[in-house]
């Protein structure tokens, strides 16, 4: 029997078939002016922590939405309706970080009149950053005891964020981080990136990050208007 | 780690390609890997060599070729390559005008590149 072996030439994305839900899902945010931000950080770097402090502080004037990505259990996602918010648990049972498609899963729950859709990212500073999940923004959360040789070690997540969020700031006086060092590295790798230092704890840099949320939705929503 | 499920991916796009072009098997998968795609290259190969079994690829061999960090500035069009991803003496900073605006321009993709194919 003749068997001709020929070479084919395929040039397809593999990641091409989350980005392509992705883009769905970035669409249907667009249409109901939703601002979707999806964090990343390490785990224990205070996502859940800055969730619950801006959503107390933007509860009373906007309408609010968080899905929470976690590996195996409901924690998060309850630490956040006790603050009198929708939430969503996306558990994704060993996988490291949060795929379009799992989103899409949900999405029909997601009331269509949000403002601003909050996605608590898998902790994990390396898997996340490869998957889009259709948001408007990207945070990247780093917090002072991790060290601040982060951005450097990790620079996808940096590079594919807008906003960097150095979190546990009140810890400053008590642990060697050198914050200009990482804003400066941070910026090396990425100038675009918008900085914010903030606590949870004491309460520093939250209304900067608030208004600054504000003013991109408002923004954002005039352009699509 | 989450290679299983790009292999996945891969092989919807592999049996997809093999079936249009009447493909009897595929012989050889060639991947391009982004140093930036988080694309562990030993896991994605293990991953391969399990989820090939029984697919129309049961006996192809993959061949991962490398992509390295590539940037470029916006303001010369001056281009940066990364010796590699830990490169502790790379700077985001144009060697040649000094500009801080370098974009992106390779490393982050994760591509099935060929097929190798017997008809
Ligand atoms: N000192 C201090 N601790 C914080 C702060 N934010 C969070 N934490 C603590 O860090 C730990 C992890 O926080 P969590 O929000 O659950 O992190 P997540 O895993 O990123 O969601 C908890 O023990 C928090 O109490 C902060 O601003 N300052
Ligand atoms: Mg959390
Ligand atoms: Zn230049």
């Amino acid at each position: 029997m003749e068997q001709k072996k020929k070479e084919l030439l395929v040039l397809e994305d593999i990641l091409g078939s989350n980005k392509k839900i992705a883009d769905q899902i970035r669409k249907k945010l667009e249409e109901h002016g939703i601002l979707a931000i999806n964090l990343l950080s390490a785990p224990g770097s205070g996502k859940t922590s800055l969730l619950e402090k801006i959503g107390l502080k933007l509860k009373d004037s906007c309408r609010l939405g968080v899905i929470e990505g976690d590996i195996e259990t409901e924690r998060d996602a309850e630490r956040i309706r006790k603050i009198g918010l929708p939430a969503w648990q996306i558990t994704t049972h060993g996988a490291c970080h949060l795929e379009a498609k799992m989103l899409a899963q949900i999405f029909d729950q997601i009331p269509a009149d949000l403002d601003f859709l909050f996605i608590e990212n898998v902790g994990n500073l390396v898997c996340p950053a490869s998957f889009d999940l259709g948001e408007g923004l990207r945070f990247v959360l780093l917090s002072v005891p991790e060290g601040d040789d982060k951005p450097q070690k990790y620079p996808e997540a940096f590079i594919t964020s807008q906003v960097l969020v150095l979190t546990k700031c009140d810890l400053l006086p008590y642990l060697p981080f050198d914050t200009d060092r990482v804003i400066k590295e941070a910026l090396e790798i990425n100038p675009h990136l918008k900085v914010f230092k903030t606590s949870a704890t004491s309460g520093e840099g939250l209304d900067e990050l608030c208004a600054f949320l504000e003013a991109e939705l408002k923004q954002r929503r005039g352009q699509h208007a | 780690m989450h290679e299983l499920s790009l292999v996945a991916d891969l092989f919807t796009i592999i049996e997809e390609q093999a079936s249009r072009a009447g493909a009897k098997r595929v012989t050889k998968v060639v991947v391009s890997v982004g140093e930036l795609s988080g694309v562990v290259p030993e896991l994605f190969r293990s991953a391969f060599q399990s989820y090939k079994k029984g697919t129309i690829a049961d006996k192809a061999r993959l061949q991962l070729k490398m992509v390295k960090i590539k940037f470029k500035c916006r303001s010369c069009g001056h281009e940066l390559t990364a010796r590699n991803i830990m490169d502790e003496s790379f700077s985001y900073v144009c060697p040649a005008c000094g500009s801080k605006d370098m974009e992106l321009i390779a490393g982050r993709d994760l591509y099935l590149e060929k097929l190798e194919i017997e008809t």
